[in-house]
């Protein structure tokens, strides 16, 4: 389900868009809408996915146990960064075949650009669903994390209303939120053939996000506890 | 079948397995552990017992290295309890089953064999001592309650530990588990592991070597079955810990 969801949404929005007038010469509404999507996909499944199986973890008790092992912490993130990544990796793959193959998606840079964008936005995924797994007592609560990490990065990214339009206090607050550089680099990497400074400096500050959550997340995993 | 008392051994002047002074734990804003100090040689079987809440699972936290204490010290095997060299030669079973119900049996002791650093022939071994190899690949989701606690001491035996702490293993199983799973432990003994057993079921305490009694955070009692017996003039050991009880709380109100 994993797989093949994204690639079935992006199908549905390119039905969707079939009708829709766009002037000649610019590129299709879709093309905005699905190269928005690939790189939106990643980081909403898997911020869901990471917080929920480690939260498990951490009210099952497993979580506890395992720090009495002589696994180290860092060990633990990396190996559920490495593994939900794969997972990221194969999804991404395939919502980008379908897009470029069977949808017609076309860039002006390298579709491999998009999918390294993408698989960064998942990595960002996994890492904020481990910081947000330490606050949510149950998975219900970590589902509701969603919403409230998620949705507003989405709603100031600049997809619904361009950044720059945005009140200034709203544009200072998407300043600091990481989607608003991932969207920015797949809209650099949409309009331009080459890599552009902007968008080298967005994955750059995407990653850095990333990193600062996975190493949040590791400051929450705690050997001894009250 | 009777393992030799902590007294005896720690007379020989061997290093005792667990040194706990002066400890004091606190949880929330009660005081969990007050004042314990207790030796623990190697190679027994050391039975903590007390009625539920009394800070049994707080001292063997505490031990594991998972407590954060307020005052006092823990030494296991020579090192400060929690410390880098002991994770592989200490293993926990919490008090529920800490497995993961979405792998097989087997899966599960590989798993935690990959954790400890040890190969999948440790997690065969695990198994097979755990009485479950006729289940070796069935789901943990679909297991009984019994068969799960043992799929978690077998997580924990993978790491052929020098010490076990095991939490209330055989609370809810039915009589003759429980029997089969003290001649596991008697076995795993043998082989020069330490254990640490609680329980709240005083009946199990014949087979421990050593008693520890607990009660409101505080330790009661460091004996033997039989010591107790003499000692409280009790046949039941149900009846000695009541009796032990009562003279606590009869000194502390003198």
């Amino acid at each position: 389900m994993i797989l093949v969801v994204p690639s079935l949404i992006i199908t549905l929005m390119y039905f969707m868009f079939q009708n829709a007038p766009h002037r000649p010469g610019a590129p299709t509404p879709f093309n905005n809408a699905c190269l928005i999507m690939l790189g939106v996909f990643p980081l909403i499944v898997m911020f869901l996915i990471t917080s929920i199986t480690m939260q498990r973890e951490r009210v099952s008790g497993t979580l506890e146990r395992i720090l009495t092992t002589p696994l180290r912490r860092l060990d633990l993130l990396a190996a559920y960064g490495t593994a939900f990544s794969i997972a990221a990796a194969a999804q991404a793959t395939l919502a980008c075949l379908v897009s470029y193959v069977f949808l017609g998606l076309d860039t002006a840079g390298s579709p491999i650009l998009v999918f390294t964008i993408a698989i960064i936005n998942a990595v960002l995924g996994v890492g904020l669903g481990l910081l947000c797994s330490a606050f949510a007592r149950t998975e219900f609560q970590a589902v509701q994390f969603m919403p409230v990490v998620i949705a507003p990065q989405l709603l100031l990214c600049g997809i619904i209303v361009p950044r720059d339009v945005l009140p200034e206090w709203l544009q200072l607050i998407s300043n600091v939120l990481p989607a608003s550089y991932a969207l920015e680099a797949l809209q650099q990497v949409g309009a331009y053939s080459e890599p552009t400074a902007i968008a080298v400096r967005d994955i750059a500050v995407v990653i850095g996000f990333a990193v600062v959550a996975l190493c949040l997340a590791a400051a929450t995993l705690r050997r001894r506890t009250p | 079948m009777m393992s030799s008392s902590s007294d005896e051994l720690l007379r020989t002047g061997v290093e005792p397995a667990i040194e706990v002074q002066n400890l004091r734990v606190i949880r929330g804003k009660r005081v969990a552990l007050e004042d314990i100090s207790v030796q623990i040689a190697r190679g027994t079987i050391t039975g903590l017992l007390g009625p539920s809440g009394c800070g049994k699972t707080t001292l063997m936290r505490s031990i594991v290295g998972t407590q954060i204490i307020a005052e006092g010290t823990v030494t296991v095997l020579g090192h400060p309890a929690g410390s880098a060299e002991l994770r592989h030669r200490v293993g926990y079973v919490t008090q529920d089953p800490t497995i993961y119900n979405d792998l097989r049996i087997i899966d599960n002791a590989r798993y935690f064999a990959a954790l400890y650093g040890t190969d999948s022939q440790a997690a065969d071994e695990a198994v097979s001592a755990v009485g479950l190899d006729d289940h070796r690949t069935a789901l943990c989701s679909n297991l009984s309650g019994g068969q799960r606690t043992r799929v978690s001491l077998a997580c924990a035996l993978v790491a052929r530990p020098d010490l076990l702490v095991l939490d209330e293993p055989t609370v809810g199983l039915d009589p003759v588990l429980r029997v089969d799973l003290w001649d596991q432990f008697h076995q795993i003994a043998r082989r020069g592991t330490t254990l640490l057993v609680s329980s709240h079921v005083m009946d199990e305490a014949d087979h421990c070597g050593d008693l520890l009694l607990m009660r409101e955070g505080h330790l009661l009692a460091h004996t033997t079955p039989t010591k107790l017996r003499e000692d409280t003039g009790c046949q039941s050991l149900e009846e000695a810990f009541l009796s032990v009880i009562r003279h606590s709380t009869a000194a502390a109100a003198g």
